[in-house]
């Protein structure tokens, strides 16, 4: 389970988050939807500690984020970064095994390497992508390179920042199932990023909109339509009139 | 008088940011070092760096000691010709070329090409996010992209000085024995008798302390680049100039803790 309590940070003058109150409930996949820059990115690189916050306390299982040990506690986690994030150093499936090459998990190269070839066949990519290095790939390869690197070590709680962004819809369908599929049956805890409507449908549980630096509405997807929150609805409806001004 | 005053607290604003900065590369630099002796090593990292630091380097600096040990050696030549010194051009050659523009022009290309492409980078991966994912695969940036770079660098330009110093000695000497009528045996005597192990040893330590000055400066203004493109830029310029600036600082002072002691 992920707790946060009253988080938040600015940059500057820039107020991103001004209290996020938001929970996440263990083996459960919690999408957050919101305006293009609200600072959801930012709420997620908060629990991971890549952002301090200035206020509020962030739990997950209990444990306050900011006193655990970082190298067990980023063990436990997968995260997929909205620019895929992927070293152009190493090659594609030295990508996805990154963690599992680390001399802890005293896996040998060639087993590694098995695993990353299946997990990148996971994500729809075929064997031979795995020898290439990530600037040889298209913007939606690289997206799903990331995503297998993401659910490589088979993590408890994974992080998905907009993942379909940027495919075409049957690969977004197929990547839909697969981080449905790792909730169900893995019992992971997922924490998703998008503004794909249809993606939301397919992924979430719950559903929490953020919107001025807070958490406008939270609630279980099957009261997403008639929440009657004017906030949510115009966002999912796609409407540029309602109480989100079209200019921010 | 509020002229006078605005200037004065631009001054002290600019000098307070200059030590603030000095503060942060020391705290980067000691926990650089500090990270060295702590598991686990990337040697894999560490190869990469020494090729790229090392090996690739020869060519630019051998042209860079070969041209100027040449014209090291026709300006002396010229110059002791205005008093009916040229016999002693080689031992100045070597000299100049071993305490001086060996160890200085090699840390200054070092500067320029390695340097630069290491804030470069990592500049690059701070921006793209690649160092938040180090981070969340629980491997330390520092561990992973400094120590290996800044090691390297420390091993290697050494090396590399060692070779420019040879290469500009040979430079001096072909063009001696090519155009200016010196007897080669007689040059290389002159140049092996006359230079003093502490001359080679002020070169390689220089070499050294230029090596670890240019790596450093590069993961440091990597790592705390601006966002965006220009954050790159603007990361590889400021490291480049204080890299060369803090070289020749450093030149003079080890310069004054070999030779005046
Ligand atoms: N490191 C940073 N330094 C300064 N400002 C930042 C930083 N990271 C994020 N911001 C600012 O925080 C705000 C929220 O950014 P964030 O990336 O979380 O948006 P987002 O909700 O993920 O948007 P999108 O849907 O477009 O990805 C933006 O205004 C951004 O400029
Ligand atoms: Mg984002």
């Amino acid at each position: 389970m992920i707790s946060l309590h009253g988080v938040a940070k600015s940059f500057g003058h820039n107020d991103v988050l001004r209290g996020v109150d938001l929970e996440i409930p263990k083996g459960s996949s919690m999408v957050i939807i919101g305006g293009s820059g609200t600072g959801k990115s930012v709420t997620l690189k908060c629990v991971l500690g890549l952002v301090q916050p200035d206020a509020g306390r962030i739990l997950v299982d209990g444990q306050d984020v900011t006193q655990v040990k970082r190298d067990a506690f980023l063990a436990r986690f997968g995260m997929l970064f909205q620019g895929a994030a992927l070293f152009d150093s190493l090659s594609v499936w030295q990508n996805v095994a990154f963690r599992l090459l680390q001399r802890s998990n005293k896996l040998s190269k060639t087993d590694a390497k098995e695993i990353a070839v299946e997990k990148l066949r996971r994500v729809g990519l075929k064997p031979d992508v795995a020898d290439r290095f990530p600037a040889e790939l298209s913007g939606g390869m690289q997206k799903r390179v990331g995503l297998a690197r993401a659910i490589a070590a088979d993590p408890e709680i994974i992080f998905f920042d907009e993942p379909t962004t940027g495919l075409d819809p049957i690969m977004a369908g197929v990547i839909n199932d697969l981080i449905r599929e790792i909730v169900v049956e893995l019992g992971v805890t997922a924490m998703t990023i998008t503004h794909d409507m249809s993606s939301v449908r397919a992924i979430a549980d719950h559903v929490a909109m953020l919107h001025h630096g807070r958490i406008q509405w939270t609630g279980p997807i099957s009261e997403l339509d008639h929440c009657g929150d004017a906030h949510v609805t115009q966002f999912i409806t796609g409407s540029a009139e309602g109480p989100i001004e079209a200019v921010r | 008088m509020i002229l006078i005053q605005n200037s004065l607290g631009k001054i002290g604003a600019s000098v307070l940011g200059l030590l603030a900065s000095i503060g942060r590369v020391t705290l980067f630099t000691l926990a650089a070092l500090s990270h060295v002796l702590r598991a686990p090593f990337y040697i894999r990292e560490f190869w990469t760096a020494l090729i790229r630091i090392g090996w690739l380097s020869l060519p630019v600096v051998g042209l860079t000691a070969l041209f100027t040990g040449g014209a090291l050696a026709l300006q002396i030549y010229a110059g002791g010709g205005r008093f009916n010194a040229e016999a002693l051009m080689p031992q100045i050659v070597a000299v100049g070329m071993v305490r001086e523009l060996g160890p200085v022009l090699v840390g200054l290309m070092i500067a320029a090409r390695v340097t630069s492409s290491i804030a470069a980078e990592i500049a690059t991966m701070k921006v793209t996010e690649q160092i938040d994912a180090l981070v969340t695969l629980s491997t330390d940036p520092m561990k992973y992209l400094v120590v290996p770079r800044v090691l390297a660098a420390l091993l290697v330009v050494p090396c590399l000085v060692g070779v420019g110093d040879l290469i500009g000695i040979a430079g001096g000497w072909s063009v001696a024995t090519g155009s200016l009528d010196f007897n080669s045996a007689t040059y290389l005597r002159n140049t092996v008798t006359f230079l003093e192990p502490l001359d080679i040893v002020s070169s390689l330590v220089k070499g050294c302390a230029f090596g670890g000055i240019a790596a450093l400066m590069g993961c440091y203004f990597g790592m705390n680049s601006g966002r965006g493109a220009q954050g790159v830029g603007k990361a590889t310029e400021t490291s480049v100039v204080a890299a060369s600036v803090l070289i020749l600082a450093a030149n003079f002072v080890l310069t004054g803790v070999f030779f005046s002691l």
